[in-house]
C-alpha cells in the first residue's frame, strides 16, 4: 500500500465524512466463528473521542467525495471548490483491517458522494462489506449508508454485509427540502428505508421458523437530521422524529447542529455559532421519548414549538403540570418517577428496588445517583423536605434556575447571543 | 479483634470469609498477607486458602444473590481498595442476617452501596481497557499492548480480546501489576513475566514491524481529521479520555 497516497485520501475523505454524527456501534451480534477476526460487543465501545467530545467508534470514511447533487447544506456538493478523492475498495477494506487489528475501532461506517447514479454508488458500498465479510471473515460492525433511489436488490444485499443502514433525512420537511437540496426527491429517500423496515419484519418472520436464516441487518436502520440550516421548528423536528420511530422502527434519529459551510444566503453564514444548546435539547426530548415513556405531543404543541434552552425538556413539561406533582416516592409508580426532573432511568430502577427495604429520605436518593438539587422540588420523601414549599410558587422556575447550574457555562450570557441571533431559532 | 491474613487471592478471601463463621472470630479485620508488615503490633491468623471452603461461600452466595451479586462482590474485591475486605465482609454478614432476600438491590445499605460503588469503577476501568488498549505489531508477528489500570482488571478483559482477536496472536501487559496475557492462536494464558519497557517504549525501536508506525500515523491523521473544530469542547473529551490514559493512546503520541 502507498501509504502517503492513502494518508492524503484519508484526510479528505474522513473530513467529508465527519458531518455525519452517528458512531453507535451498539445492537451487532456477530460472533467471531472460525478463527477469524473481530466479534460485535452487543452494547458498543467508544474507542476514542475527538477533541470536540464526541465518540470515535468507527472508521468513518467516505467512499469518495465526488458528487452529481448539489445540496446547499453539504460540504460535498457538486458547486463547492474542494479537492476530491475516492479510495478504491481494496484500500478500504485494508484501512478497516489494520485499525481493528490494533484496537483502534469496532468496525467501518461507510458513506459516499453519489457518483455516476443511486445503484452504481451503491453497490461499490455493497462490494467492500462483502468483501471483508466473505473474504476476510471480519466480524466487525459495519455501517452502511443507504443511497436514496437505490434499488430493493442492492438493499437487500446491503442487509446481509451491514449490521447497521442509514439513510440521513437531513432536512426533514419536503419544503426545506426542496429549498436546500433541489435534485433530491424525499421520496427516493423514504423508499429505502421502508423496503429495509418490511425486510426486516421479513426476518423476524424467517427466524421464527429456521434459525439458519441468514442475518438482516441486525442494529437495524437510523437517521440524521440538521438542526438550524432550514426553517424548522423544534416540533416538526420532535414530530418528524416521532413518526420515524414509530413507522419505521428505527434505532436512532441523530440531530446535527448545523456547522456552517457555506456562503449560500439561504444558510446561516461561516462563523455563525453552532446550535449547541438546541442541539442537546432536542437529544433530551429524543431521551424522552424512547426511555422515559413521553409521548411527542407532550414534549410540544403547535403552540409551544420550541424547547426551552434554558431548562431540560423534563423539566419544562413539569413545570407546565406542576398538578402532577409532588411525586410521593414511597409508592409512586416507576412511569411518574420516570417523570420527575433530575432522577435518570437508572436512578428510578435503584429507588424502586431499594423502597422495599427502606423509607428513602433525600440523603438515600442522593447517594443512588439523583440529582436532587432539581428533584427534590417536586418529591415526597420520608424526611422533611423544604424544598416542597416552592412547587406552588408562580416563580418557581427562577427558584431553580438560581438553584442549579447549566453545563453550558454562563447559560444566561449564552441563551441571550442565541436569542439574539435568530438564524438559530429559525 | 482478631486480624486474619490471606494469600491475596479472591479464593483466599472466601476461605477467610468461611473460617470467620467457622471458628467465630471476634471483630475480625481482614488483611492481605503482603500488607501485614505496615501492622507491626498485630499477631494474624493466618489463613490457608482452601478451595472447597471458598466453593461453599461461592455456592452460598450464588443462592441468595444470583450470579450477578456475586459477579458485584468478585469487581468489587478486584478494585484493590484499602479496607475492601472488611466492607465486603460487612456485605456478606449483611446477606447472612437477612436469609431468602436479595440484599444486593438495597442501596440504603451503606456498605452495599459502597461495595455497588466500587463495583461501577472497576466496571468503567474494564471497559475502558477494552476501549484504550492500542496493539502494536512486533516484528515476530505479536500484536502487543502494555496497559497500566487504576484497577487489576486483566483477567476481566482476557475473554473479550480471546473472543475478539483469534487469528493473531496478542500480549497484553500489566507494567504495575507486572504480568500479562498471552494468546498463541490456541488458548489464552496468563504470564508472569518482567519486560523490559524501555526496549518497546523506543519509538525508533526495531522491535517494530516495518508497517507499524505507518499504521500509526494514518490513525493519527484519521483522528486529527474526524475532529470538528467549530465544535471544540475540550471539558467533554477530557471528561471522556482522562489524560491518565493518554500515554497509551496512539492518537494522543508525538510523532
Amino acid at each position: 500500500m502507498n501509504y502517503e497516497k492513502v494518508k492524503e485520501k484519508l484526510e479528505i475523505l474522513a473530513d467529508a465524512a465527519k458531518y455525519d454524527v452517528s458512531c453507535s456501534s451498539s445492537g451487532g451480534n456477530r460472533k467471531n466463528k472460525n478463527k477469524g477476526l473481530g466479534d460485535s460487543s452487543a452494547t458498543g465501545i467508544c474507542h476514542t473521542y475527538t477533541e470536540d467530545g464526541r465518540c470515535v467508534s468507527l472508521l468513518k470514511i467516505l467512499l469518495t467525495n465526488f458528487c452529481i447533487y448539489d445540496c446547499a447544506y453539504c460540504v460535498t456538493r457538486k458547486s463547492n471548490d474542494i479537492q476530491r478523492a475516492a479510495f478504491t475498495v481494496e484500500e478500504v477494506i485494508d484501512l478497516t483491517i489494520n485499525f481493528y487489528r490494533r484496537n483502534y475501532i469496532e468496525g467501518l461506517f461507510l458513506s459516499s458522494g453519489i457518483f455516476k447514479n443511486a445503484d452504481y454508488t451503491m453497490e461499490r458500498l455493497v462490494r467492500v462489506a462483502k468483501k471483508l465479510r466473505l473474504e476476510h471473515n471480519f466480524n466487525g460492525y459495519i455501517h452502511l449508508k443507504s443511497i436514496p433511489g437505490a434499488s430493493d436488490d442492492l438493499m437487500r444485499e446491503a442487509g446481509l454485509y451491514a449490521d447497521r443502514l442509514s439513510m440521513n433525512l437531513e432536512i426533514p420537511t419536503e419544503s426545506g427540502l426542496k429549498l436546500l437540496a433541489p435534485d433530491k426527491n424525499h421520496q427516493d429517500m423514504i423508499k429505502p428505508m421502508g423496503f429495509v423496515k418490511n425486510e426486516l419484519i421479513q426476518y423476524k418472520e424467517e427466524k421464527k421458523k429456521f434459525k439458519s436464516t441468514p442475518k438482516f441487518a441486525p442494529a437495524g436502520q437510523s437517521t440524521q437530521v440538521i438542526v438550524g440550516a432550514a426553517q424548522e421548528n423544534d416540533f416538526q423536528i420532535i414530530q418528524v422524529a416521532d413518526h420515524f420511530y414509530k413507522n419505521f422502527d428505527l434505532k436512532r434519529v441523530y440531530y446535527s447542529g448545523y456547522v456552517p459551510i457555506s456562503n449560500d444566503a439561504r444558510l446561516p453564514a461561516i462563523g455563525a455559532q453552532v446550535p449547541l444548546v438546541r442541539e442537546n435539547r432536542l437529544y433530551q426530548a429524543d431521551w424522552l421519548m424512547r426511555f422515559y415513556g413521553f409521548k411527542a405531543n407532550e414534549i410540544l404543541d403547535k403552540n409551544n414549538p420550541f424547547l426551552d434552552l434554558e431548562v431540560d425538556p423534563k423539566m419544562s413539561w413539569a413545570l407546565r403540570n406542576i398538578t402532577q406533582f409532588p411525586v410521593i416516592i414511597q409508592n409512586a409508580s416507576l412511569e411518574m418517577i420516570l417523570r420527575v426532573p433530575g432522577i435518570g432511568v437508572k436512578s428510578a430502577h435503584k429507588i424502586v428496588q431499594s423502597r422495599r427495604f427502606t423509607n428513602l429520605n433525600l440523603d438515600h436518593l442522593k447517594k443512588i445517583g439523583v440529582a436532587v438539587n432539581r428533584a427534590r422540588y417536586f418529591i415526597s420523601v420520608s424526611n422533611e423536605n423544604s424544598h416542597l414549599k416552592f412547587l406552588n410558587a408562580l416563580n418557581l422556575k427562577e427558584i431553580i434556575l438560581s438553584d442549579t447550574k447549566s453545563k453550558f457555562e454562563n447559560p444566561f450570557s449564552n441563551q441571550l447571543s442565541l436569542l439574539n441571533d435568530d438564524s438559530f431559532l429559525r | 479483634m482478631t486480624i486474619l491474613s490471606y494469600d491475596s487471592t479472591f479464593e483466599g478471601f472466601l476461605t477467610t470469609v468461611f473460617e470467620i463463621f467457622e471458628f467465630k472470630y471476634q471483630e475480625p479485620q481482614i488483611i492481605k498477607k503482603d500488607d501485614l508488615q505496615r501492622n507491626i503490633f498485630a499477631t494474624p491468623v493466618e489463613i490457608v486458602t482452601d478451595i472447597t471452603k471458598s466453593d461453599r461461600v461461592i455456592k452460598k452466595l450464588t443462592d441468595q444473590l444470583q450470579n450477578d451479586g456475586v459477579r458485584t462482590l468478585i469487581y468489587a474485591f478486584l478494585s484493590e481498595k484499602v479496607g475492601v475486605e472488611d466492607l465486603l465482609f460487612k456485605v456478606i454478614n449483611y446477606a447472612v442476617a437477612n436469609k431468602n432476600k436479595n440484599i444486593m438491590k438495597d442501596f440504603s445499605n451503606d456498605a452495599v452501596l459502597q461495595v455497588s460503588q466500587l463495583t461501577k469503577s472497576v466496571g468503567r476501568e474494564k471497559h475502558r481497557m477494552e476501549a484504550f488498549i492500542r496493539f502494536e505489531l512486533l516484528k515476530d508477528g505479536i500484536y502487543f499492548a502494555k496497559i497500566d489500570p487504576d484497577f487489576d482488571v486483566l483477567t476481566l478483559i482476557m475473554n473479550h480480546f480471546k473472543n475478539r482477536y483469534q487469528d493473531q496472536k496478542w500480549l497484553i501487559y500489566d507494567l504495575r501489576r507486572k504480568y500479562g496475557v498471552f494468546y498463541d492462536l490456541k488458548s489464552v494464558e496468563i504470564v508472569s513475566l518482567d519486560l523490559d519497557v524501555k526496549l518497546i517504549d523506543d519509538k525508533s525501536s526495531s522491535v517494530f514491524s516495518d508497517s507499524e508506525i505507518q499504521y500509526q500515523k494514518l490513525w493519527w491523521e484519521y483522528f486529527d481529521h474526524t475532529n470538528i473544530k467549530e465544535r471544540k469542547n475540550t471539558k467533554l473529551h477530557l471528561q471522556h479520555v482522562p489524560k491518565r490514559y493518554w500515554k497509551y493512546l496512539t492518537e494522543k503520541k508525538i510523532f
